[in-house]
């Protein structure tokens, strides 16, 4: 905690504080109250005068803890920074070369730190990547554990959706050649690094309109504040600069303008502990705005493989007959399809006989067949697409029944895949048993989710390549509001264009380079780390984990920062009330003791009343310093009921608090002696 | 308490009243300001001024037109009180001071209608008829052009800015609405007794052998358009007071009712313009609630007359008319300060000390309760600006209004608009107490005399017009210096508002849905109240401790 404390010491300096005008009022008052504390001292005036300077201390604690829990991640991001040697493909081999294999062009060793975008490298297993950049030629394994966390390592290559590569990543095996992507300084470590420290913080758009509000709110007590001098001077009150001054900081929004800027920073952290990093603050703000998701079916919506569901068996053959046929004919078959029909016939109990017998011989999938299966002595399996099993069927002389015919186009219509499984015993006509419904398995909970983002008013439209009918079947199950079938990248673009005609805010993820247009336009666009530097640069969020169900996250989380934001001003707010009950009567007293009827809280001397509201004023900025940073607690619901929620709590609890709470103090600093 | 039968019905009468007339009246205004169609009176109208119909206003256009058309008022007023001996029917009046007829000329201008002068020994006829009684008019329907700015600017999306034709409005507000209203009222008016005359001054015998000079009037048709534009500026001295201008109990309901007509019928007309007629009973729930309130606390406390003077009389009669009562006094006082009018039919001076803490707090609040024509609608909806930047955060988006965002700039607007009255207030109180010039009036001193200068101010701040008496204002420096608030006090407002319609109407609307803030339900009802309470009391309740708090609790 003493980092914290230098650093809030050194944000204490005006010059720092002129972003923050309110502790700037603070920290005027306490120099005020500095010099009449000199003049005239008493044991009252240096405790008052203390205490408003651990308020301003106090104020720009609250930024320093922010941004103190960004600077382990920033430290551990430093060391992929280090210099290593880059070797270069000289510019001139390059233009010559093509067509000929990059990787064997005469290279030049350079440092890392002197390479601008457009360079080419070449990296080598066990070598650490020089710069971000695009995989122009091979493949390799790369280990990103220091940037994401994540200890697998990933597969990078050139062309394709997966070429983008960040600096200070370590190759792991295989050669590639890397284009680099960013000149020094600019690379995607450098703006974590900034991003986690929040040094290149600006204040939102919203955070300026509140600090509007804030400032007025100080100007209005400080003209109170100025001209309750002469309507005391008339009253018979001598004023005091000590009780005025005193008096300005408990009624100015301390508490809010204390914690505003740990408000966002720490948002901005909440984002990146779960691995997604934005890249502005207007981005985390715009999250809470959203009123349209744009959502990919494939891995945020569906497990992203078609999986077996269902057993239909047709011409009297039995479930378990089918359910055999079936797990032997995909025992081998190492596809997710293949796999999930015999963890379905598993769980079902079925067929739990699963040894193959000696002379078994797999048939694979090709794309002329369309059929896989197995070959047993006398005994041949195949499953596949219903025309192609019907042409194997009908070549060994059996023949088709219309009930499959039904239970094909019924799976069909519902957006699910038919396979179709048959068996030839000896060389008799081939039959068909039984029919398996693949589909597209809708992730658990998301419905859920989806029920939650409606509550908010939010519109969740579903994106896939799928067509028209097995896109609705699958939107109908997944509960989400629309979708676009068929969608090319132009369709996503112009979706999104529509909807922001409208007036509304549309969030979505994408990954490749044909995402990278659209995560332009959307106004929350969060790429996938696997992605391309292209879908990278366009977004203004990236996912580090590449989980595109992170984009709910996220909007979340934006809103939890705009409701603290918004909590925490109308607890400030609501909080003058009862300081005015307190230091009030303590002021007017004297000339008028019929105001002590206004000493609600029945404090014991006015010297007590105004430190106690002053000590209140300070100690509660450091106790809501973790509301700030964690944000305040936050479910989805309808905005009425979020509404009436937090100002019950925030509100209420803000007019409540302070009188509990001064009145505590009050029967403490009373104890004291000599106030 | 055998008087209170009597009270609660009065008010019940009134409410009922109210209730059959103001949503008519808000249909009807909001098709006056947006239907398509001149008359034929107006387009001759316009042809002679020289000024397009047709020509939608971007905002800085229309708020020039505000102030210039403002800004001729005033000259003419002027010069009218400087050059009155010289003009037919003076009655032999004299010309006004200049630093007398500048407050006048921005009096009028502003809807204050503070008078320094007593009407009857100060001006003539004509005078009253054609510089003020016009003033009357005009003065009210600009308050209602700059509120119709607003709600349009909210209605409208990507509009550039424009948010209607200024003279357009302020004719149709004049013609349509004002003008109609106010022959009705003036026959009701004279039917209950109110003179209409032009007759010489008559001269009376009284009872005890001397003789006075009782000057009539055209009274009912100045008493009118005063009550219904919220002008509040009285033929008499007494003003509503006066027997000739309120004889009776009946009149002085139908005054009451006049008062709050329009005010009430602009939140409604509110909703309409805005397409979502729910928002507008909204803001005239929050009307209600306040002026319902300051009602009860003001019969409250002058039936049950506290403080040891009434207490010893056995009713707070002082300073009331005997044919109104308590409950009339304070019906009337709750109405005309809860709008800015600043008629009176009691003087607020001779009010019980909690009595007169509700009227000043009324006037504090800015006028919303319901306010000025127009400028309540436009201050309440100011202060909606303000709840919906808090609660809206509270709801987890940054702040939209009726598919508006409150972005930096609109926010810069509205917090200039929450600090100009109060600044305009607190440092012309601070300044009147703190030099002789303005401590040289005081009837009183101590808490009382505080509360009177602060009234003065707050009333001229406000554009109210009441005056709580006890203080000599019709001196130069308080002539000058109620009259710059005045000036601050309706046109800073204004241009704030103007500013604030054209970013709306810049904006595009966005589509409100279940994660937007509902603005037209009883928790907003209960939060607008609540801010414009909290808002007022923050800024004032120090001074107000000082002043009349000090003094009920004696």
């Amino acid at each position: 905690m003493t980092i914290p404390f230098r650093l809030a010491l050194i944000k204490m300096s005006p010059r720092q504080l002129l972003d923050n005008p309110v502790l700037l009022v603070v920290e005027v008052g306490a120099a005020v109250t500095t010099v009449a504390t000199v003049l005239d001292p008493s044991l009252f005036a240096v405790s008052i005068t203390g205490w408003l300077w651990l308020t301003v201390l106090f104020g720009t604690l609250a930024e320093a803890v922010a941004e103190g829990r960004g600077k382990a991640q920033a430290a551990s991001l430093r060391q992929l920074q280090q210099t290593t040697t880059a070797r270069r493909i000289t510019a001139s081999a390059e233009r010559a070369a093509r067509p000929v294999a990059l990787a064997t062009l005469p290279v030049e060793e350079v440092p890392s730190g002197s390479l601008r975008a457009g360079d080419v490298v070449v990296v080598e297993a066990g070598e650490r990547i020089p710069g971000d950049g695009d995989v122009i030629e091979g493949v390799a394994t790369v280990d990103e554990s220091a940037v994401t966390g994540e200890s697998a390592p990933v597969i990078r290559e050139s062309g394709g959706d997966r070429c983008a590569v960040t600096g200070g990543t370590v190759v792991l095996s295989d050669r590639i050649v890397v284009r680099i992507t960013s000149d020094p300084g600019q690379s995607f470590v450098d703006r974590m690094i900034a991003l986690v420290e929040g040094s290149e913080r600006q204040k939102t758009p919203n955070e300026v309109a509140l600090n509007i509000l804030l400032v007025t709110l100080t100007a209005v007590f400080v003209l109170v504040v100025a001209t309750l001098w002469p309507f005391m001077d008339y009253s018979g009150i001598e004023p005091s600069v000590l009780v005025l001054v005193a008096l300005l900081v408990c009624l100015i929004p301390t508490t809010i303008g204390a914690l505003l800027s740990a408000i966002g920073i720490a948002g901005m952290d909440r984002l990146v502990r779960r691995n997604v990093l934005a890249m502005s603050g207007r981005a985390v703000e715009a999250a809470g705005d959203v009123d349209v998701l744009l959502l990919d079916k494939t891995g945020t919506i569906t497990y992203g493989n078609r999986q077996a569901a269902e057993l239909f068996p047709v011409d009297g053959v039995t479930l378990d007959a089918l359910a055999r046929a079936a797990q032997l004919s995909s025992l081998a078959d190492e596809t997710p399809e293949g796999r999930s029909i015999v963890d379905l016939v598993h769980t079902r109990g079925l067929a739990q006989d699963t040894t193959v017998r000696a002379g078994a011989e797999l048939v694979d999938f090709t794309a002329m067949t369309r059929m896989s299966g197995i070959d047993l002595p006398g005994h041949r399996i195949r499953k596949g697409a219903g025309s192609a099993v019907a042409a194997w069927v009908d070549n060994t002389g059996g023949r088709m029944l219309d009930e499959l015919d039904e239970i094909v186009a019924g799976i069909s219509s519902s957006g699910g895949t038919p396979l179709v499984v048959a068996e030839q015993v000896a060389d008799r006509p081939a039959r068909v048993l039984g029919v398996v419904h693949l589909k597209d398995v809708v992730k658990e909970g998301i419905r859920e989710r989806f029920d939650e983002m409606r509550a908010m008013g939010i519109r969740t439209v579903m994106i896939t390549g799928d067509n028209a009918l097995t896109a609705r079947a699958i939107a109908e199950e997944a509960g989400v509001d629309d979708y676009l079938a068929e969608a090319t990248p132009e369709d996503k673009m112009a979706l999104i264009r529509k909807e922001q005609e409208g007036g509304r805010l549309v969030a979505m993820c994408g990954d490749g380079t044909n995402d990278a247009p659209a995560l332009a336009q959307a106004d929350v666009g969060v790429a996938m780390n696997t992605g391309t530097s292209a879908a990278k640069e366009a977004g203004n969020m990236v996912d580090l984990d590449s989980d595109p169900t992170k984009l709910i996250d996220v909007v979340e989380i934006g809103k939890q920062l705009l409701i603290t934001r918004g909590a925490l001003t109308t607890f400030s707010v609501a909080n003058d009330i009862a300081k005015y009950f307190a230091i009030l009567p303590a002021m007017f007293v004297v000339a008028f003791p019929q105001l002590d009827t206004l000493n609600l809280m029945g404090l014991s001397s006015p010297e007590s009343a105004i430190l106690s509201a002053v000590v209140f004023n300070a100690l509660v900025i450091v106790a809501l310093i973790p509301l700030a940073l964690r944000g305040v607690a936050y479910r989805p619901a309808a905005a009425e009921v979020l509404l009436r929620h937090n100002i019950l709590v925030y509100g209420v609890g803000g007019l409540v608090a302070p009188f509990l709470g001064i009145k505590l103090l009050d029967l403490v600093i009373s104890l004291l002696p000599g106030i | 308490m055998s008087s209170t039968l009597p009270a609660l019905l009065q008010v019940a009468a009134l409410g009922l009243l109210l209730a059959l007339t103001v949503p008519p009246l808000a249909r009807y205004l909001a098709h006056v300001y947006s239907s398509p169609r001149h008359l034929a009176g107006e387009r001759l109208v316009y042809r002679l001024a020289g000024v397009d119909p047709g020509a939608d206003q971007h905002w800085r256009t229309y708020l020039t037109s505000v102030l210039g058309f403002s800004l001729v008022g005033v000259l003419a007023l002027y010069a009218f009180g400087r050059l009155q001996q010289h003009l037919p029917l003076s009655l032999g009046m004299s010309a006004l001071p200049a630093d007398g007829a500048f407050n006048t000329a921005v009096s009028f201008v502003t809807n204050t209608n503070w008078q320094w002068y007593s009407g009857e020994a100060a001006l003539g006829h004509l005078m009253q008829m054609s510089g003020l009684t016009v003033q009357n008019f005009v003065s009210a329907a600009v308050g209602m052009a700059v509120a119709v700015a607003l709600a349009r600017g909210l209605a409208r999306t990507s509009a550039e800015g424009r948010v209607g034709n200024f003279w357009v409005d302020l004719v149709r507000g004049v013609v349509r609405v004002l003008l109609p209203i106010s022959v009705v009222g003036a026959v009701v008016l004279v039917a209950l007794g109110v003179v209409q005359n032009f007759d010489a001054p008559h001269l009376v015998g009284t009872l005890a052998d001397g003789s006075q000079s009782l000057t009539g009037g055209p009274v009912a048709s100045q008493e009118v358009i005063k009550e219904l534009g919220t002008n509040g500026g009285g033929f008499y001295n007494a003003n509503s007071a006066h027997p000739f201008e309120n004889p009776n109990a009946l009149s002085n309901l139908f005054e009451i009712y006049l008062i709050l007509l329009v005010p009430l019928a602009m939140a409604l007309a509110f909703g309409r313009i805005v397409g979502d007629r729910r928002q507008g009973r909204a803001v005239l729930a929050v009307m209600s609630i306040l002026l319902v309130a300051s009602i009860g606390l003001l019969t409250w406390a002058e039936m049950a007359a506290p403080g040891s003077a009434p207490g010893a009389a056995g009713a707070a009669m002082e300073g009331k008319e005997v044919r109104f009562g308590e409950a009339g006094s304070a019906l009337f006082a709750a109405a005309t300060t809860g709008t800015s009018t600043g008629a009176v039919n009691a003087m607020h001076d001779s009010l019980t000390a909690p009595g007169g803490l509700v009227t000043l707090f009324n006037m504090l609040l800015g006028e919303i309760a319901p306010g000025g024509v127009g400028s309540g609608l436009y201050g309440m909806l100011m202060l909606a600006a303000v709840t919906v930047f808090l609660s809206g955060l509270m709801v987890g988006r940054t702040p939209e209004w009726l598919g508006k965002k409150i972005g930096q700039r609109e926010m810069t607007l509205v917090a200039l608009y929450v600090l100009a009255t109060p600044a305009v207030v607190l440092v012309g109180a601070a300044l009147a107490i703190s030099l002789d010039a303005g401590l040289a009036g005081q009837q009183e001193s101590g808490p009382h005399g505080l509360s009177e200068v602060l009234y003065a101010v707050a009333s001229a701040g406000n554009n109210n017009g009441s005056a709580f008496a006890g203080l000599m204002t019709g001196t130069p420096f308080y002539n000058t210096l109620l009259g710059l608030c005045m000036l601050a006090g309706r046109f800073l407002p204004i241009v704030f508002v103007l500013a604030l319609a054209g970013r709306f109407a810049t904006q595009q609307r966005v589509p409100s849905g279940a994660g937007t803030l509902p603005t037209h339900k009883p928790l907003f009802v209960v939060l607008l109240t609540g801010v414009a309470l909290v808002v007022v009391g923050l800024t004032f309740v120090p001074v107000l401790a000082l002043a009349p708090i000090a003094e009920a609790l004696q």
